[in-house]
């Protein structure tokens, strides 16, 4: 809008408040000077939506389409970014920023820091760490994530107890946010439903920086029967809260990798962390009665 | 053969030509890794310079794996045309890189070269190349191949529609390649990576590709990224119609065992498909690789990522691809850590690949473990354009929900083209106006509505 079309809105709303003569003109002139100053933009009440909350399989925004309905059926069976319109041959703001926003979720995920506070406090777990000394080492130097540092070994052999059937223990892995959104629900559901199968289970603890493969060093220092870690997987832009169970008979240093039993895509919108939690205690049990794992495990 | 050298008065000295090689690359998070990287940013200084006085035929004579060990050696030395290597042989790298990039070099010319080197010459003089002597080189060089219809043109830009599904439904599958299509996607092929490789589910999606493309009449090729025994056993069983045959390759014989894979079964895989494959060919094979998978599966014998690429596209040629194209940061931080590190990479692979004289795409792309994010992979794409590459891919808003990583989106291909005036392969741009989905090489407001394809 320019600045004449301005005046004459001005003008007709207060001929219709019937305001005349000189205070109109003083109005007209005040309300013209208060928006060209940039004054007149008023911070209002409200919310913007949250634009991680459209569902993508629903969300259909190419402009009259010739089988609109139709379409959206189909597209419907698909989680990726469809029906998504186009400006010129780039996409439209919403669905650029909805990208953006998941790949933030991602890259937060990946690169911050499990909160300390709570995994002790909260979680109730102590925290020792792999070889890695920070993040850019724990990324480019996965023989280090798979490796416990001095101080590390040092403590599990103070605190944990030794030669327990089940070592139960936690991972940030690739995402820090899969740590938060699941472990509340998920440790507590395999604990209760190892407790109920009347399995020994030792002391759990929190890795930090660690890979898969830790599993091996951890499992021979403590002697356990069978290990589990629940780590973060990394994140893709559908969810960054993925975790996963690698579970492992008699587990060793140097062992095939095929001998891992996983259960991956445990988040809200995956297996929920309850039921995972009550699924991964049946798996041991099972493991335990067939002393295997892995591809040797017949699920 | 001199091995050492002096900088600022510093003397460098080398032990081998693997340690020059290794040691002249540009940094990659994978070479330091591998425990080979130049300890700091003079010594690979020290390490191009010694790189650069050496001859092509030293280089010739030291492959990264010994001949009598390796079949990758052996394809690459004995495809070596003798004649034209004894015009180049006692060249420089030097002197190889500036004859690459001297105005009176013809793309001609550097495509008679590629007969007469081996992958080890292509990785050393790479690493004398800025990354504008990349793109400047790589202009000159097109590498055009024919399966259905003509790859690498001049004036065209290409795209492989990856309608890729979390769990292969045939319906959000087939809702891809409808809306990949009316974006100007699929002129590469329209290939997808499957959830489940069992033979029965490829051949069912091949069946469902074969019939779609009939249908509308789209003028392209198609695959399903499966084990290349896995797509013999869907022709042979199934008679499931395949018009390109994929296989993920590696630069050495042990990087290809991990793949489950040798020679022979391409070779015998290219038969199959000469036989009973639905294209017209002669090019009907199509490889994907990237730097770092042989460290990765411990087949790199102590060298750099970017010689044993390099080695992979000397393998490729052998079996006369349609399509190779790296993956280039779908491996990880620890092999490419940041976007310089992957735009670098992108810009490599695209290069070696056409002096090598295979017909060379890329998949631009990054995982969310990388310090990269979509603006550096669009710039990537920009840049592999300008270098004249005959393809990127093109997922929905380039998120590719299976495999977990961000490459290019549908609307990538066509935007790059209308920056750049080039046009899709000729067949399918007529396809794409037929359809109403362009006009004259610009989308059209029609283009995007995937529901065209609902009438029928």
């Amino acid at each position: 809008m320019d600045q004449k079309d301005l005046k004459a809105i001005i003008e007709q709303v207060l001929s219709e408040m019937h305001i005349t003569g000189d205070t109109a003109k003083a109005a007209t002139a005040a309300v013209q000077e208060a928006c060209t100053s940039g004054t007149c933009s008023q911070i209002e009440e409200g919310c913007i939506p949250d634009v991680t909350e459209v569902d993508i399989r629903t969300q259909y925004l190419v402009k009259n389409p010739e089988h609109g309905e139709e379409y959206a059926e189909l597209k419907a069976h698909a989680p990726c970014r469809l029906g998504i319109g186009k400006a010129g041959a780039r996409y439209k703001t919403m669905p650029q920023l909805q990208f953006r926003a998941a790949h933030s979720a991602a890259q937060d995920a990946v690169f911050n820091d499990v909160d300390h506070d709570f995994v002790e406090k909260e979680m109730g777990l102590f925290i020792v760490q792999t070889q890695c000394d920070s993040k850019d080492v724990y990324l480019t130097r996965p023989d280090l994530g798979r490796k416990l540092s001095p101080e590390a070994v040092q403590t599990l052999k103070e605190r944990c107890k030794k030669s327990p059937t089940v070592q139960i223990y936690v991972a940030d892995g690739l995402s820090s946010a899969a740590v938060a959104a699941n472990i509340p629900d998920l440790l507590p559901a395999l604990l209760q439903g190892l407790q109920s199968y009347k399995i020994d289970v030792g002391t759990p603890f929190f890795v930090k920086y660690g890979r898969v493969g830790v599993m091996d060093e951890i499992s021979e220092l403590l002697d356990a029967e069978v290990t589990c870690t629940l780590i973060g997987e990394r994140p893709g832009l559908i969810t960054a809260e993925s975790m996963s169970a690698y579970i492992a008979y008699r587990a060793t240093v140097g062992m095939p990798e095929a001998r891992r039993t996983v259960l991956s895509n445990i988040h809200r919108n995956g297996t929920i962390p309850s039921e995972a939690g009550a699924h991964i205690a049946e798996i041991i049990k099972i493991m335990l009665e067939k002393k295997a794992s892995g591809t040797d495990l017949k699920l | 053969m001199i091995l050492k050298t002096k900088l600022f008065g510093h003397t460098y000295e080398f032990k081998s030509l693997r340690e020059v090689m290794a040691k002249a690359n540009e940094e990659k998070s994978g070479d330091k890794l591998a425990g080979i990287a130049a300890e700091d940013a003079q010594e690979r200084v020290a390490a191009k310079v010694v790189l650069s006085q050496i001859s092509l035929n030293d280089i010739r004579n030291t492959p990264a794996v010994p001949y009598e060990e390796d079949e990758v050696t052996r394809i690459i030395q004995d495809g070596v045309n003798e004649t034209i290597f004894s015009e180049f042989k006692n060249m420089t790298v030097a002197e190889f890189r500036e004859w690459l990039l001297d105005e009176n070099t013809t793309g001609t010319m550097i495509r008679r070269a590629s007969r007469g080197i081996t992958s080890e010459i292509v990785a050393a003089v790479c690493k004398l190349m800025s990354n504008l002597d990349l793109i400047y080189a790589a202009k000159k060089m097109r590498v055009s191949a024919h399966c259905n219809t003509t790859i690498g043109l001049p004036g065209t830009f290409s795209s492989r529609l990856q309608p890729n599904h979390t769990t292969d439904d045939p319906k959000g599958i087939m809702a891809s390649v409808m809306e990949g299509l009316s974006l100007g996607c699929g002129d590469a092929v329209i290939g997808l990576n499957p959830v489940d490789d069992s033979v029965e589910s490829v051949a069912r999606i091949l069946k469902s590709f074969d019939e779609f493309k009939n249908k509308w009449e789209v003028p392209t090729q198609i695959c399903v990224l499966a084990h290349v025994t896995t797509q013999t056993e869907a022709a042979d069983k199934f008679n499931a119609p395949i018009d390109l045959m994929f296989q993920s390759i590696a630069g050495s014989q042990k990087g290809n065992e991990a793949f489950g894979l040798n020679g022979k079964m391409l070779e015998e895989g290219r038969d199959m498909m000469l036989r009973k494959g639905t294209s017209t060919g002669p090019n009907v094979m199509y490889f994907e690789t990237g730097q770092g998978s042989e460290l990765s599966s411990e087949a790199h014998n102590g060298w750099d990522q970017v010689t044993m690429e390099a080695r992979c596209y000397g393998f490729a040629k052998k079996f006369q691809p349609f399509l190779v194209n790296t993956v280039v940061g779908f491996i990880g931080p620890e092999y490419l850590y940041d976007s310089k590190q992957v735009i670098r990479a992108g810009l490599e692979d695209h290069f070696m690949g056409k002096l090598t004289g295979v017909p060379m795409g890329c998949d631009a792309c990054y995982t969310n473990h990388m310090k990269a994010d979509q603006n550096d992979i669009e710039n990537l794409a920009t840049l592999l354009v300008a270098a004249g590459c005959n393809y990127i891919m093109g997922v929905p808003e380039g998120d590719d929900c299976m495999l977990m990583y961000q490459c290019t989106g549908f609307h990538e291909a066509a935007a790059l083209r209308e920056v750049f005036g080039l046009r899709p392969i000729k067949e399918f741009d007529m396809w794409l106006e037929k359809m109403g989905f362009s006009e004259n090489g610009k989308l059209t407001p029609k283009a995007g509505d995937a529901s065209v394809f609902m009438t029928k």
